[in-house]
C-alpha cells in the first residue's frame, strides 16, 4: 500500500474526527456541568444542518448559514432547557435522558413535516470547491477548512474556559454547584448558557458535516451513536478526552475503510468495547461517577 | 408473592379484595391476554401486543426492577428473531427447537454485552448499551449472507406446526394468537418466579441503594450481569414470536429506535409493575394505529405524549392506576 495514500486517508480521518470532536464536545460539556446526557443531541445536529442549509439559501451565502445556524439552534436549546429540562433537576438522572429521547422523536418528525423525508444535497461553498495539492496528493479544500475551523473553535473554547472569569465560574460550577450558589452565582443562568452552548456545538457540527454527508432527517441517529462512542472512550465530562477520542475514532474509521470498508462503522464500537474492558471510566474519565 | 405467608399477613393490615386478587398475577394476566383478541379491533394488533408485551416484560426486569436504563434491548429482541429465522430457514430445525436455540444464543449475546456494559454505571450504562446494540445492528447489516442485510431475513415460513403430535394451522390468526400466548405465559411465569425468588429481592435492593446492597454482602456486579442475561433471554423470546408471526425479520428490529420504542412502552405502561408492560405495549400500538389513520407523522404525537408522561406521569398508566387504587408494592 502506498504511503502517501495512507497519509491522505489519515487527513480524511482527522477531518471526519474534527466534526465528531465538535459534536461530542457539546455532549460532554453539558454532562460535565449539568449531569445531563442529551439524547436529542443527534437530532439537534441534524436540525443544525437543515438550519445551515436553509439560512445559506436564504442569504445566498454559506458563511451566514455557518454563523447563524449554531446561534439560532443554540438559542432554541436554551428554550428547551428553560421549558423542559429545568423541571427535572433533582429527579432521577434517567429522567432528562428519557425526556430528550422523546424530544428527538418530535424534532425528527418535525423536520420531516417541514422539509420532507428525502435527503437534500448541501452545496459546498464556492470558495472551498476543489482540491489542494499537498505535494503528496490532492486533498479537498473543504475538509482542510473544517480541520482549521474546528481547531480555532477548540482554541477559543479552551481560552475562554481557562483564562476568563466566565470560564472560572463554569469550571467551579462543574465542581460544586452548591458552593457557587452560596457565593452568589446564579447557577441556573450558568446551566442555561452551557446547555445552549452544547446544543450550539451540535448545530455547528451539523452545518460542517452538511457538505460531507447528505442532509436527511435520519442523519442524527448515526451521529448520536458516534458521539456516544467518542464520549465513552474519552471519558464523559472530559474535554481533552472528547478531543483525543474524536480524532482517534475519525482516524480509525478512515484507515479501516482503506483496508476493509465493510468494517469501517464496526471498528469504532469495537474500539469502545476494548477501552471499556481496560478502563471502564474512559481514557480521561474520573472514576466514581460513571464506572 | 402468590401466597403471602401468615407472618406477612399479620404484620400488615389485611389487603383489600382487589389486592388479594392481584396475588395471582400470572393467572390474571393470562386471563386478560386470552380475551385480548376479542377486545381489540384486529387480531394482528392483538398479536403485536403479545409480542411487544413479552419484549417489554423482559426489559422491565432490567429497567423497572433493577433500575438499569438500557438503550440496547433491541439487540436481544432482534437476535431472538434472527436466530429463529436462520435456524428454521437455513438449517430446517423444528420451530420449538429453533425457539429454544434462539433464546439460548441470545442469552449468550446478552452475556457478552452484559460483561462489558455492567462495568459502567448510571448514564454511562445507557450510552454503552446503545452503542453495543448498534454494533450488533451493523454486524447484521454486513453479514448479509446470513442475515439478508438491508432487506432483512426472508425465506422461512411457518405455516403449520405440530403440537404434541397435533397439526395446527399456524396461518389462522386465532390459532397463531393462542400458540404465541402460550409462549407469553411461559415468559410471565418465569418473570414471576424470578421476582419472587431471593434474587428478585437482591435486584430490587440494588435499585434502591447499590452501596447498601454491596455492604450487605451481595455481589452487585454479578447480580447485574445475571439480570441482564435473564432480561435479554425473555426479550429474545419476544423476538422468536415475531419471527414465527411475520416469517420475515426486518433489519430495523435491531436499530436503537426499536430499543427506544421498548423504553417508551415500559414507561407508558408503568415500569416496575407486572402487567404494566402489556398495558404499555397496547397503548403504544393502539396510539400508533389510531394516529397513523389520519397522519403519516404519528411519531411527533407519540414523542410529545412520551415527553408529557416523563414530566407528569412517570409511573405510567398501570402504575398510576395501581397507586390510585392503593394497591401495595408487594403485589404488583
Amino acid at each position: 500500500m502506498d504511503l502517501s495514500l495512507i497519509i491522505m486517508q489519515l487527513l480524511s480521518g482527522i477531518a471526519l474526527g474534527a466534526v465528531l470532536v465538535i459534536t461530542a464536545l457539546g455532549l460532554t460539556i453539558v454532562f460535565g456541568m449539568l449531569g445531563v446526557v442529551n439524547f436529542a443531541h443527534g437530532a439537534l445536529f441534524m436540525i443544525g444542518a437543515y438550519a445551515g442549509l436553509y439560512l445559506a439559501s436564504l442569504t445566498g451565502s454559506f458563511w451566514w448559514g455557518l454563523l447563524l445556524a449554531p446561534i439560532l439552534i443554540g438559542a432554541f436549546g436554551m428554550l428547551i432547557e428553560l421549558v423542559l429540562i429545568r423541571r427535572l433537576y433533582g429527579r432521577s438522572i434517567d429522567d432528562p435522558l428519557l425526556l430528550t429521547f422523546g424530544l428527538s422523536y418530535i424534532l425528527v418528525e418535525g423536520v420531516r413535516i417541514v422539509f420532507g423525508s428525502d435527503g437534500i444535497p448541501f452545496p459546498t461553498p464556492p470558495q472551498l470547491i476543489g482540491v489542494l495539492d499537498l505535494g503528496i496528493g490532492f486533498f479537498p479544500r473543504y475538509r482542510l477548512f473544517v480541520i482549521a475551523l474546528v481547531a480555532v473553535v477548540l482554541l477559543a473554547l479552551w481560552l475562554t474556559l481557562e483564562k476568563t472569569r466566565v470560564g472560572l465560574i463554569v469550571r467551579a460550577g462543574a465542581r460544586d454547584p452548591t458552593i457557587m450558589q452560596v457565593l452568589g452565582v446564579d447557577i441556573g443562568r450558568v446551566w442555561l448558557a452551557i446547555f445552549g452552548l452544547g446544543v450550539g456545538l451540535a448545530a455547528l457540527g451539523g452545518v460542517l458535516a452538511g457538505p460531507m454527508r447528505s442532509v436527511n432527517p435520519e442523519m442524527g441517529s448515526l451521529v448520536l451513536a458516534e458521539a456516544f462512542v467518542v464520549t465513552v472512550i474519552g471519558g464523559l465530562g472530559s474535554i481533552v478526552g472528547a478531543v483525543l477520542a474524536g480524532l482517534m475514532v475519525g482516524i480509525s474509521i478512515s484507515l479501516v475503510a482503506l483496508f476493509a470498508p465493510e468494517m469501517a462503522t464496526i471498528v469504532m464500537f469495537a474500539l469502545m468495547a476494548v477501552v471499556l474492558l481496560i478502563r471502564p471510566q474512559g481514557l480521561f474519565g474520573v472514576r466514581g461517577r460513571t464506572a | 408473592m402468590t401466597h403471602p405467608s401468615s407472618g406477612e399477613a399479620l404484620a400488615k393490615p389485611a389487603p383489600g379484595g382487589l389486592g388479594r386478587v392481584l396475588d395471582h398475577r400470572v393467572l390474571l394476566s393470562i386471563a386478560v391476554l386470552a380475551l385480548l383478541p376479542w377486545l381489540l379491533p384486529s387480531k394482528a394488533l392483538a398479536v403485536n401486543v403479545l409480542i411487544y408485551g413479552v419484549v417489554v416484560i423482559g426489559y422491565n426486569l432490567l429497567f423497572g426492577y433493577t433500575g438499569l436504563l438500557s438503550f440496547g434491548q433491541a439487540a436481544f429482541f432482534g437476535a431472538g428473531a434472527y436466530f429463529t429465522g436462520i435456524a428454521i430457514g437455513r438449517y430446517g430445525v423444528p420451530w420449538f427447537a429453533a425457539v429454544a436455540i434462539a433464546v439460548l444464543l441470545s442469552t449468550c449475546l446478552a452475556a457478552v454485552i452484559g460483561i462489558i456494559s455492567t462495568r459502567t454505571r448510571g448514564i454511562y450504562f445507557s450510552m454503552v448499551t446503545l452503542a453495543l446494540a448498534q454494533l450488533v445492528y451493523y454486524v447484521a447489516l454486513q453479514a448479509s449472507s446470513f442475515t439478508g442485510g438491508e432487506n432483512g431475513l426472508r425465506g422461512f415460513t411457518v405455516d403449520r406446526i405440530s403440537l404434541f403430535g397435533l397439526q395446527v394451522n399456524f396461518l389462522d390468526p386465532v390459532n397463531k394468537y393462542y400458540v404465541l400466548m402460550a409462549l407469553a405465559a411461559l415468559a410471565m411465569w418465569f418473570q414471576s418466579r424470578i421476582l419472587n425468588s431471593p434474587f428478585g429481592a437482591v435486584i430490587e435492593a440494588i435499585r434502591e441503594n447499590e452501596q447498601r446492597a454491596r455492604a450487605c454482602g451481595y455481589d452487585v456486579e454479578r447480580s447485574k450481569l445475571v439480570v441482564f442475561m435473564l432480561s435479554g433471554a425473555i426479550s429474545s423470546l419476544g423476538g422468536c414470536m415475531l419471527a414465527l408471526h411475520l416469517s420475515i425479520v426486518p433489519l430495523d428490529l435491531l436499530h436503537y429506535q426499536t430499543s427506544g420504542m421498548i423504553v417508551m412502552m415500559v414507561l407508558l405502561g408503568g415500569a416496575r409493575s407486572f402487567f404494566g408492560p402489556f398495558v404499555g405495549a397496547a397503548s403504544f400500538l393502539i396510539l400508533e394505529d389510531v394516529i397513523s389513520l389520519w397522519t403519516p407523522h404519528w411519531q411527533i404525537f407519540v414523542g410529545a405524549i412520551f415527553v408529557l408522561f416523563v414530566l407528569f406521569l412517570p409511573k405510567g398508566i398501570w402504575g398510576t392506576l395501581l397507586d390510585t387504587l392503593g394497591i401495595g408494592k408487594a403485589r404488583r
